[in-house]
């Protein structure tokens, strides 16, 4: 091809290789100047391994990287921004008590002392931020800033290096819907002015809304580069799994039988005394599943650590009549479980398992002060226990069925069967379900959808909290909708749609019409 | 990176690490202008030539075993309790106020009693740092640090002010009744026949060894165990399990400042028979080596106990018989603990790469 | 009291103050970039063997000062090794750095002179000689501060003074230039720095570095200005007592300064029970002046005096995340 320079970037033949898996096998792409690409992929399917190359993180296997038609290699990120490359991690990569200038100017400083640099910054800011709707206070400290506007400073560190191409991973996963958009219109703004933006993300809206062309990935490789305008999101799913998925759940209709959990005026506040749970009432029934729909960060992960046991909490709690603590003594992981509630963790590997642990420890794990997993009043009876974690294995389908095998090196569904297991053999009134298919293959996700529905036909109360719309809309009887710590609006699944719901996540429509 | 087998893991590791500390000492040695090999046979002699000599080396091989166990405890709950030399220097305190209260009737009632005692204090030096991190979140390195530093200060104060007796001139309690005098490995019967010569190994080594069954049984027999080695790999996770933090970080540092305690009863009173300044010697920092070394493990702590124990009274004798200056033990002790604990990685690194080699070569073989 | 006595006092409060600040700053740098060190006391003390033995030998405490900085400066390079390329356990690096400091100064220094392992005494050159600043003398006779400038502040050895312009030059590379900067950003998020396309590990040696070298000053300080050759131990706990003034001056300079000056002036204290007895009106254990700044260290880490927040990737080594 000639140095003619119609792509911005083109990667040829690029592999890497992590011990025996194949990250990123043989990758072609190229991107017109001037355009949004999206990259569409599950979650391992390489995106981010690619993205880390072309950002000198990673060295590839093999391949070549041509940027404005010319071969340049990229060993380190010095040399990406130097090839103007700028990237917009999905973990912002600030520094949390500096100042949005000083976090801009790291790294690009104009010389030994900062005086000058900073003086330059702020009038480059300043015009950057009139051109494309950027607007941040400069002298802001980052861990005063929301998230949305944390990405924003992300964005001008890239055009302050002034980069000509802009990768951006996931960006959209901690936003609102509103900060999205505004995400997007200052996406295409950048474009205009003739900056190329790869967006990686795994919502097909975004793509079909925003770019121009699109990359599918499927397990390290790149099955498809399609122009957005040419493509469904149907045949753009399909690309991404290999085959058509069926997202229905088979289930019957829900019998609700009497309140097993109600919850009044629930309120939760974070380390910082932020209040992230601004008071919350619901009930499930016996026989019920209900959703929690919303995006990440909107008191849904309070909402289970509150019931969960892992923060304190204000506000009233029963189950089956019976008043929980939400503070203090009695309010702790050990009281919920005796109380009758099992919990999926949202995050199997922060909260859901000890990765260093056997399989038979971790099916312990919460449950250690269980009487059969005793030998007398002094010892456990670990023996018992790898019995139990082989039957439960067995049952749960996890490979390889090793009681022995630390947790670390079980596969991502693996690890969650093993939790799931763990919660659900308990036999509990509540279930309480956080991300359940997160980092989870096709297969597992099937079966665990089944388990958690066979749990509520069994007569058990289930809530569900997923950022993920299809699950919700496929596996509650009840969806509420949160956003901000409050409760938007509870509607039937069978009368609402994913915009009606959107909207509720937007913080733009609900109360009224409670199920 | 490929993983290295387990044996490798378990076994070779520390090995490599040992090799190397032993390798930088001779290097050290040699530079000094002294013979490697003379040292090395000067210290097998005088550590395991003889059962006067073991019975030197078995000496510091108890108190390390209990301050070994003593990191080891709480290193399982996450927590680096570098203050095991405060809290064997107040278990000293304990040990001595037990002896000089009563005239003791027969040494096991006495046993009994100081343990308690030494135990006792141990803890309760180490529970103003365990509270402090567990509700205060201070960092427990640096507070044990101050800690050991508030001990001796403590204690030179109470041997000038408190505890010596009237007319005696150095920092020193009164001698404990003859009563709480334990018996010497020479004194026990059947044992006797072996160490024929007073030695300063005394039934206390029976203790040391039982406490690190005990200490086994504890952290993977029990629940409390479970839970302290739960909480010392993840604390998010333990608390999703609902293991109280406070509790477990309060349980494992007192039980970690007691075993550090209870390493007085062998020197205070096992051998000095009565409390001096700087009772501890330094065991309680050993404590950290032995630990590293033996991976955290009551097997591997008894066994890195007897090496530092052969160490300890090898660097004795070098000091005794060459001009080699006893402090070449501090030395070692350092590269030990630099190769297993700082450098661990470097020398994961070296085997993971060598393994690679033999595996390729078996492939281009094949 | 009378103002002679306090002026010795204060006197002597500058000259034990001065090992503290610059082994505080010291740790200030180190710290701020991430990488904990609680060897700053074995630092030292082979600092302070290295410039004695070396300063007698070549009679001259030019040499004996690069030598001590040299030592302290391997010292330190060993500490980045363990804890920045081979991401070991920072504080247990440190402890081991201790005892291998401690155990090999005595080894060398026996071994070079046969003195039970003491350096000879220092003399002449071989020692940084007290300093008369201008006009000391002649304003002695101005009531009150004539005889503060001239029995306090004048008549220190060059290295006290190094040690105070140590404290504004430390803030002014920190919060003004482009070094600092980055020091503090990867003390604070390594991810930050590296993505930024700087070098976290070069940032991080040469933090450590600075560390080594400001150690050096202190060491040598200890055996050719405070007192005339090296002994055994004889920083005798100052790198433990610095790291508490880091952590009472909540790892800022300025503050370092007023924390070190005041650990110091424990230290005078403990050295005039007399004086202490005299203003208290009862006797008080020098033991426990001895303990005080440990004591106090404790109460500010305990969060009862403000709240110390270290830099929060300290301790921390920098992997990269996918």
């Amino acid at each position: 091809m000639a140095a003619d320079g119609t792509y911005a970037i083109e990667l040829k033949g690029i592999s890497k290789a992590f011990g025996p898996v194949q990250a990123n096998k043989d990758i072609n792409i190229a991107v017109p100047r001037g355009t949004i690409h999206g990259i569409i992929g599950e979650n391992g399917a390489g995106k981010s391994t690619l993205m880390s190359i072309l950002y000198g993180f990673y060295k590839a296997d093999a391949g070549q990287i041509f940027i404005g038609g010319k071969l340049t290699p990229i060993p380190d990120s010095q040399s990406a921004i130097r090839a103007g490359i700028g990237m917009v991690f999905q973990h912002f990569k600030l520094v949390q008590n500096f100042t949005v200038l000083e976090n801009v100017i790291l790294g690009a400083e104009d010389g030994p002392l900062l005086n000058t640099s900073l003086a330059k910054a702020r009038q480059v800011l300043e015009s950057l931020s009139r051109d494309y709707e950027l607007d941040v206070d400069p002298d802001a400290l980052i861990e005063d800033l929301s998230v949305g506007h944390q990405q924003r400073v992300e964005i001008l560190k890239a055009l302050y290096r002034q980069a000509d191409i802009l990768i951006l991973d996931e960006p959209t996963g901690v936003l609102t819907p509103a900060e999205a958009d505004h995400l997007f219109r200052i996406l295409k703004g950048l474009k205009e002015q003739g900056k190329t933006i790869i967006l990686i993300t795994h919502k097909l809206r975004e793509i079909m809304e925003a770019t121009d062309n699109v990359s599918v990935m499927r397990r390290g490789t790149m099955v498809a580069t399609v122009k957005t305008a040419e493509t469904s999101p149907e045949q753009l799913a399909e690309l991404m799994v290999g085959r058509k998925v069926l997202l229905e759940v088979e289930k019957k209709p829900a019998r609700p039988g009497d309140v097993v959990l109600r919850v009044e005026d629930l309120r939760v506040r974070d380390e910082h005394k932020v209040e992230r749970l601004k008071g919350v009432s619901f009930e499930i029934r016996a026989g019920e599943i209900l959703g929690i729909a919303g995006v990440a960060g909107n008191g849904q992960s309070e909402l289970l650590a509150a019931l969960g046991g892992m923060m304190r909490a204000t506000g009233k709690v029963t189950l089956k009549g019976q008043d929980l603590p939400l503070s203090g003594r009695g309010s702790d992981g050990q009281s919920r479980r005796r109380a009758g509630i099992a919990h999926v963790p949202e995050d199997r590997h922060h909260y859901g398992l000890i990765l260093d642990f056997t399989a038979w420890e971790n099916v312990a794990f919460g449950y250690f002060n269980a009487p059969e997993y005793q030998k007398n009043a002094l010892f456990m009876d670990n023996k018992a226990l790898r019995q139990d974690t082989a039957r439960k294995m067995q049952k749960y389908d996890v490979r390889p069925p090793l009681p022995d095998l630390a947790a670390k090196n079980f596969s991502g569904g693996n690890q969650q069967k093993i939790v799931v297991a763990r919660e659900m053999e308990q036999n509990p009134d509540l279930l309480l379900v956080g991300q359940p298919t997160r980092g989870v293959d096709i297969g597992a996700i099937e079966f665990i959808h089944n388990q958690i529905v066979a749990l509520r036909d069994a007569g058990k109360a289930v809530l569900l909290v997923s950022v993920e719309l299809d699950e919700i809309m496929s596996l509650s009887d009840r969806i509420a909708v949160m956003f901000d710590g409050r409760i938007m609006g509870f509607r039937d699944p069978d009368r609402t749609d994913e915009r009606e719901l959107g909207l509720m996540m937007a913080g733009m429509a609900g109360h009224g019409e409670a199920a | 990176m490929d993983r290295l087998p387990r044996w490798a893991d378990v076994v070779l590791v520390p090995f490599v690490s040992l090799l190397l500390a032993a390798l930088i000492s001779a290097l050290v040695l040699l530079s000094i202008g002294q013979s490697p090999v003379q040292a090395f046979n000067v210290m097998v002699d005088g550590a395991l030539g003889s059962a006067y000599g073991w019975g030197y080396t078995l000496y510091y091989t108890t108190s390390f075993i209990f301050t070994g166990l003593a990191v080891t405890m709480a290193f399982h709950a996450g927590l680096f309790n570098i203050g095991g030399e405060g809290q064997a220097q107040l278990g000293g305190l304990g040990v001595a106020l037990v002896c000089l209260a009563l005239p003791w009737p027969h040494w096991t009632l006495a046993l009994v009693a100081a343990t308690l005692g030494a135990a006792l204090f141990g803890a309760a030096w180490a529970a103003i740092p365990a509270w402090l991190q567990a509700k205060r979140g201070s960092h427990i390195v640096i507070t044990t640090i101050m800690f050991n530093y508030i001990a001796a200060a403590l204690l030179v104060y109470l041997l000038v002010d408190v505890l010596r007796p009237a007319g005696q001139m150095d920092p020193a309690s009164a001698r404990f009744p003859a009563g709480a005098n334990l018996p010497s490995l020479n004194e026990i019967p059947g044992l006797n026949l072996i160490f024929t010569k007073g030695v300063p190994a005394n039934v206390t080594l029976f203790l040391a060894l039982a406490m690190a069954v005990v200490v086994w049984a504890i952290l993977w027999q029990t629940r409390l165990g479970y839970q302290i080695r739960a909480f010392g790999k993840s604390e998010p996770a333990a608390r999703y399990a609902g293991i109280n933090p406070v509790y477990i970080i309060m349980v494992s540092m007192l039980m970690s400042g007691a075993l550090a305690g209870m390493m007085s009863i062998n020197n205070v009173m096992g051998e000095a028979e009565r409390l001096l300044q700087n009772s501890s010697e330094g065991a309680g920092f050993i404590g950290i080596a032995v630990a590293l070394m033996g991976r955290n493990h009551p097997v591997g702590v008894v066994l890195a106990a007897l090496l530092f124990g052969f160490l300890y009274q090898g660097g004795a004798e070098l000091g005794l018989w060459t001009s080699i200056p006893i402090e070449m033990r501090i030395v070692v002790q350092g590269l030990v603990i630099l190769f297993t604990g700082a450098l661990d990685m470097m020398v994961r690194m070296m085997l993971t790469r060598i393994f690679g080699l033999f595996r390729s070569q078996k492939l281009g073989a094949a | 009291m009378d103002y002679n006595t306090l002026l010795q006092i204060l006197d002597s409060t500058l000259r034990l103050a001065t090992p503290l600040l610059l082994a505080c700053l010291a740790g200030l740098f180190s710290e701020r970039s991430g990488i904990f060190d609680i060897g700053l006391e074995g630092k030292m003390l082979a600092a302070a063997m290295a410039s004695g033995a070396v300063a007698f030998l070549t009679g001259s405490v030019w040499v004996g000062l690069l030598a001590g900085i040299g030592a302290s400066l391997a010292f330190a390079a060993i500490h980045g090794l363990a804890s920045i390329t081979f991401r070991g356990n920072q504080l247990i690096s440190g402890v081991a750095l201790n005892f291998l400091a401690s155990g090999l100064t005595v080894l060398i220094a026996q071994s070079l002179f046969k003195q039970g392992g003491r350096t000879p005494p220092l003399t002449g050159d071989a020692r940084f000689n007290p300093v008369t600043l201008p006009f000391a003398d002649a304003l002695q006779g101005v009531p009150i501060i004539g005889p503060f400038y001239h029995e306090v502040i004048s008549g220190h050895s060059l290295l006290v003074y190094v040690a105070l312009a140590m404290v504004p030059l430390s803030w002014w590379v920190l919060n003004r230039t482009r070094f600092g900067l980055r020091l503090r950003a990867v003390g604070e998020n390594p991810a930050a720095v590296d993505t930024a396309g700087v070098s976290v590990v070069g940032l991080r040696f040469a933090a450590v570095a600075i560390t080594g070298l400001l150690c050096g000053l202190a060491g040598a300080y200890m055996a050719t200005a405070l007192q005339a050759g090296f002994g055994k131990d004889m920083t005798a706990g100052r790198g433990y007592i610095a790291l508490a003034a880091l952590i009472f001056a909540k790892w800022r300079p300025v503050a370092a300064l007023w924390a070190c000056l005041l650990f110091g002036f424990f230290q005078a204290l403990a050295l005039r029970p007399d004086v202490v007895q005299a203003v208290v009106q009862v006797k008080v254990p020098v033991p426990f002046l001895d303990a005080l700044p440990y004591v106090l260290t404790v109460i500010v880490l305990a969060g009862f005096i403000g709240k110390a927040i270290p830099p929060r990737a300290g301790g921390e080594p920098y992997v990269k995340e996918r």
